[in-house]
C-alpha cells in the first residue's frame, strides 16, 4: 500500500519523461531541451551555487509575505466575523478586491516599493491576505451558537469568550484557509519575482529566457517550484489533519 | 412571549422550589425550549419576568448552567479541559480536585485525557453534565439532553441523572417531549399545550425513587398525561 503510493506516481513520471525525451529526439528541435539537458542545467546551477541561493530567496519572500498576511488576516477576520456591522462595512470592499489578480498590482508595487524585496513580498501578501481573512471571518460566523451560549453561561467576558471559545472553535477552519492561501502565495511567486529583483526561482525563469533563451533553465526553475510547492503543501496538510481530527 | 412575530408562549406562571426536579413537557414546537431559554436568561421575554431568589434574571449566570444535547461539549478540549472550563476563578489545586471529583461522579475515570470525538454519545452527555456541576451551580437547565441517544443509553442516563441529583441536590428544570421520561424523573411535570404554549396542567408525581415502571400509580399518572396531550393531538 505504502509502496504503491510511491511507485505509481514514480511510474507515471518516468513514462512522461520518456515521452518528453522521445518527442525532443524525434522532432529534432534545437530550442526545446531534453530531460538530460534540464538535468545538466540543474547541475550547472548547483555548481555555480545559484540554485540554493535562489531557493532560499524565493522561500524568504513567500514566507515574509505569507506570514504578514497570516498575522494581519487572522485577527482581521476574527474581528469581522465577530462584529457583524463591521463585516457589512468591509465585506463589499473585500469581495471587490479579491478577484483582482495580484499581477494587476505589479505597477503599483513598483512605484510604492521600488526595486527591492518589498515589491514581490507585497504581491505575495496581497495574494494570501484575502483568502485568510475570508476563511477566518466565515469560520467565526459558523461557530455553533451553543458554544457561545455555554461560554457566556460560565461567565466569560467578551475577550475571554473570543480567546477561549471562538478562536479554538474556528482554528480548524483558519488552518484550511491558511493552506489555501499558501497555495496561492506560492502560485504568484514567479510573477512577483518578475519585477524589481534579481534572484529567486521566478527570476531564474524570466532571466533564463531573456538572457539567452536557456529553456533548460526555464524548465529547471519550473520543476523546482513544483517540487518545493508539493513538499510544502504536504507539510501544511499534516498540520491541518491534526486540527481537523480534533474537530470531529 | 412573541418570537419573530410568532406568539410562542402565553400566561406561563410557574414557581419552582429549591432542590426540586421539574419536567417541562409538551409537543414539539410548543415553546418549551423557548421557555427554558427565557428562564436561563438567553432570551428576553416580550412580557413578564423571571425571578430567582427574588432577583430578576437579565442574562445567563454561572450559578445556573444550561446543558444542551451532548453537542455542547467543546471538541478542542479534553474531558479534563471541558470539566475545568468554568473553573477559572478557582485556584489550580481546587480546580484539579473538582475535576477529579466530577470525572469520578459521572463515571469518566480513565478518560481524563480523551477528546470528545473519542467518547460515545452518552459519555459526552455525562461530560456536559459534569462540566455544569463542576462550577457548583444552584440550578441545572436541561434541554432534551437525552434526545440524541439510543433508547438503552437514554434509560441508563436517566438513572445516572437521578443518582447525581440525589448526590448533589441541585434544582433541575428538564425539558422533554417524552411523557415516560418526565414521569420517571420529575417531582412535578408541567404539561404545555401546543403553540402558543400555555400550562395545561401540573402533575405531581408523588412516587419515591427508584420508581417501579409497572407500579399502578406510575401507569395511572402516565396515562393521565397521555390523555392530556392526546387531546391536543386529536385529528
Amino acid at each position: 500500500m505504502k509502496l504503491e503510493r510511491i511507485l505509481l506516481p514514480l511510474g507515471v513520471a518516468t513514462i512522461l519523461v520518456a515521452i518528453w525525451y522521445a518527442a525532443v529526439r524525434s522532432s529534432g528541435t534545437k530550442i526545446f531541451p531534453s530531460p538530460f539537458e534540464v538535468a545538466n542545467g540543474i547541475g550547472a546551477l548547483i555548481g555555480k551555487g545559484l540554485l540554493w541561493r535562489y531557493i532560499a530567496d524565493s522561500l524568504f519572500r513567500v514566507a515574509a509575505g505569507y506570514a504578514a498576511a497570516a498575522a494581519l488576516g487572522v485577527p482581521f477576520g476574527l474581528i469581522l466575523g465577530w462584529w457583524t456591522p463591521l463585516a457589512r462595512a468591509f465585506n463589499p470592499l473585500i469581495q471587490m478586491l479579491r478577484p483582482i489578480s495580484p499581477l494587476a498590482w505589479m505597477p503599483l508595487a513598483v512605484i510604492w516599493f521600488g526595486v527591492s524585496n518589498l515589491a514581490p513580498i507585497f504581491l505575495i501578501f496581497l495574494a494570501s491576505f484575502f483568502p485568510i481573512v475570508v476563511a477566518t471571518m466565515n469560520g467565526v460566523r459558523n461557530v455553533p451558537p451553543m458554544y457561545l451560549q455555554a461560554g457566556r453561561n460560565f461567565g466569560l467576558s467578551t475577550p475571554a469568550l473570543l480567546l477561549r471559545v471562538v478562536f479554538p472553535a474556528v482554528l480548524p477552519r483558519i488552518v484550511v484557509g491558511l493552506r489555501i492561501a499558501f497555495g496561492i502565495a506560492w502560485l504568484v511567486l514567479v510573477a512577483a519575482e518578475m519585477i524589481a529583483v534579481d534572484s529567486g526561482l521566478g527570476y531564474l525563469i524570466i532571466d533564463a529566457r531573456n538572457a539567452g533563451k536557456r529553456y533548460d533553465l526555464v524548465i529547471a526553475g519550473m520543476l523546482m517550484i513544483g517540487v518545493i510547492g508539493l513538499a510544502l503543501d504536504a507539510m501544511i496538510r499534516r498540520v491541518e489533519l491534526r486540527f481537523r481530527g480534533i474537530e470531529n | 412571549m412573541r418570537f419573530g412575530g410568532v406568539h410562542v408562549l402565553e400566561d406561563i406562571e410557574l414557581g419552582v422550589a429549591a432542590g426540586e426536579f421539574v419536567c417541562i413537557l409538551g409537543p414539539s414546537g410548543c415553546g418549551k425550549s423557548t421557555l427554558l431559554n427565557i428562564i436561563a436568561g438567553f432570551l428576553k421575554p416580550t412580557e413578564g419576568e423571571v425571578a430567582i431568589d427574588g432577583e430578576i434574571v437579565t442574562g445567563p449566570d454561572a450559578r445556573r448552567i444550561f446543558v444542551f444535547q451532548e453537542r455542547g461539549v467543546f471538541p478542542w478540549l479534553t474531558v479534563e479541559g471541558n470539566i475545568g472550563f468554568g473553573l477559572f476563578r478557582q485556584s489550580e489545586a481546587e480546580k484539579r480536585e473538582r475535576i477529579q471529583h466530577y470525572v469520578q461522579l459521572v463515571g469518566l475515570k480513565g478518560f481524563e485525557k480523551s477528546y470528545p470525538r473519542e467518547l460515545s454519545g452518552g459519555m459526552k452527555q455525562r461530560l456536559e453534565v459534569a462540566r455544569a456541576l463542576a462550577v457548583n451551580p444552584d440550578v441545572l437547565y436541561l434541554d432534551e439532553p437525552f434526545g440524541a441517544l439510543d433508547s438503552i443509553t437514554r434509560l441508563q442516563m436517566r438513572r445516572e441523572l437521578l443518582r447525581i441529583w440525589h448526590a448533589e441536590r441541585k434544582t433541575i428544570l428538564f425539558v422533554t417531549h417524552d411523557i415516560e421520561e418526565s414521569v420517571q424523573l420529575a417531582d412535578r411535570v408541567v404539561v404545555l399545550s401546543a403553540r402558543p404554549g400555555r400550562i395545561r396542567r401540573i402533575v405531581n408525581v408523588d412516587i419515591p425513587h427508584p420508581r417501579d415502571l409497572s407500579d399502578p400509580r406510575y401507569i395511572k399518572l402516565r396515562d393521565e398525561i397521555f390523555a392530556e396531550i392526546g387531546l391536543a393531538h386529536q385529528v
